[in-house]
């Protein structure tokens, strides 16, 4: 979350509340809303690293509030972000590592693992399916992290048939 | 056959096909036992090649079994000759191909209209059938259109509202969502699970798993054998560990 709340810094200057807003207004609910401890830990943690100061602003009837802003060094660390590429597909699968390993130690049946699985996967669609439904359609960036979510499932969908064909 | 509530939508016995061309035999189904309450929404899913299209061929009357039973509506059907078969459907089956099968000289308008006049609805309420799936499928428009103007996928859709026209007992589909992009998948989504809530029976073979995760009941067959057959969760709110773990954005 460090780069996500370090760029919405350096378009403008704001308080950890309105950062959560603003993950929550972008992305939508498709995108769980941290919640705001997390925020404000780790922006002590962007502050201590350099990358963000704070100044406080004062308010009438209430504590002064703290408005954090992105440092030149913030800036480096976030053209560095922009300019390399992002990790690609997992070699190393969590389900996978289960399908081989487990049926050796004969306390599991890959069809049974198989199965299960798919039905994990596909009670998750149907939330995907619902979410999407409930989400505003003229809200891209929500819309598209939800098709993106769906498109990788059924790639593990149709991994999960290649592997039930070859294995099971 | 036949339980407390009524007769069965669809029932199979030890359903087998085998096809014979040329060389050697080919075990397309073997020995599936299916059984399908009115109300209920199957997805059928499995590898290619594992039997899939050959089962919903036979279930609607398309293709013929080599052995075992077929019932639908709590009557006995493999046994029927093609004509008999052909009223069965008209009566009772809507079908939508994986090839979308419209009459070319007829406007999309007439092609969805045809199965429910076939069936003997009254012209006005063929009418509003058809003006209401066409606008449920975006095809408002498309409606005096001839389906050689349409696109792969606006014809799947006219295949679709076709099927439901004549609002059949039973609808089976084969790959219905197939040629579609996300934007029309999500029309076809909407309208599946709006006549599925209305009491739509559907069997529907697939790969799209957003179609499969609408259905209360998924069918896994591999080499023409059912190796799952089970009924989904309850869609659940907000999970904790679920949408959200797969939504997740790397940081």
């Amino acid at each position: 979350m460090r780069l996500h709340l370090l760029a919405l810094l350096a378009k403008e200057p704001a308080h950890g509340y309105e950062l959560k807003q603003a993950l929550e207004q972008i992305f939508g609910n498709a995108y769980p809303s941290p919640n705001i401890g997390q925020i404000y830990v780790t922006l002590g943690r962007l502050e201590k690293d350099g990358l963000i100061r704070s100044v406080d602003v004062e308010q009438s009837n209430r504590p002064n509030k703290k408005v954090y802003y992105c440092t030149a060094e913030g800036r480096e660390a976030l053209d560095e972000w922009a300019d390399s590429p992002t990790e690609g597909p997992r070699v190393r699968d969590e389900f996978f590592m289960k399908l081989v390993l487990a049926p050796l130690t004969g306390i599991a049946d890959r069809t049974v693992l198989i199965n299960r699985q798919r039905r994990h996967y596909l009670a998750i669609m149907r939330d995907l399916v619902e979410l999407a439904q409930q989400t505003d359609q003229d809200n891209r960036p929500a819309q598209l992290l939800i098709e993106g979510a769906m498109l990788h499932l059924q790639a593990d969908l149709d991994w999960l048939e290649r592997c039930q064909e070859d294995l099971a | 056959m036949t339980t407390a509530t009524g007769p069965s939508a669809l029932h199979t016995v030890n359903l087998v096909k085998i096809y014979q061309t040329g060389g050697l035999p080919v075990h397309a189904v073997r020995g599936i036992d299916l059984l399908v309450e009115p109300g209920e929404f199957v997805a059928i899913m499995g590898p290619s090649g594992s039997g899939k299209s050959t089962l919903v061929h036979m279930l609607g009357g398309l293709d013929t079994r080599t052995s075992g039973e077929i019932w639908v509506d709590g009557k006995r059907a493999d046994t029927l000759n093609e004509s008999a078969w052909a009223i069965l459907r008209r009566q009772k089956i809507g079908f939508v191909f994986q090839f979308f099968n419209l009459v070319d000289n007829m406007t999309v308008a007439d092609n969805v209209e045809l199965p429910a006049l076939l069936g003997g609805a009254p012209a006005k309420h063929a009418r509003e059938r058809r003006q209401y799936l066409l606008g449920e499928l975006g095809l408002t428009d498309k409606a005096d259109a001839a389906p050689a103007q349409l696109s792969g996928g606006e014809q799947q859709r006219v295949a679709l509202a076709r099927a439901l026209a004549n609002q059949p007992q039973v609808l089976l589909a084969d790959e219905p969502t197939g040629n579609l992009d996300s934007r029309n998948t999500r029309d076809v989504l909407r309208l599946i699970g709006e006549v599925h809530r209305q009491g739509q029976t559907i069997v529907m073979v697939t790969h799209d798993a957003r179609v499969a995760g609408l259905a209360d009941r998924v069918v896994t067959l591999l080499d023409g054998q059912i190796v799952d057959d089970g009924l989904m969760a309850p869609v659940r709110r907000r999970p904790k560990s679920g949408a959200g773990d797969v939504v997740e954005l790397h940081g």
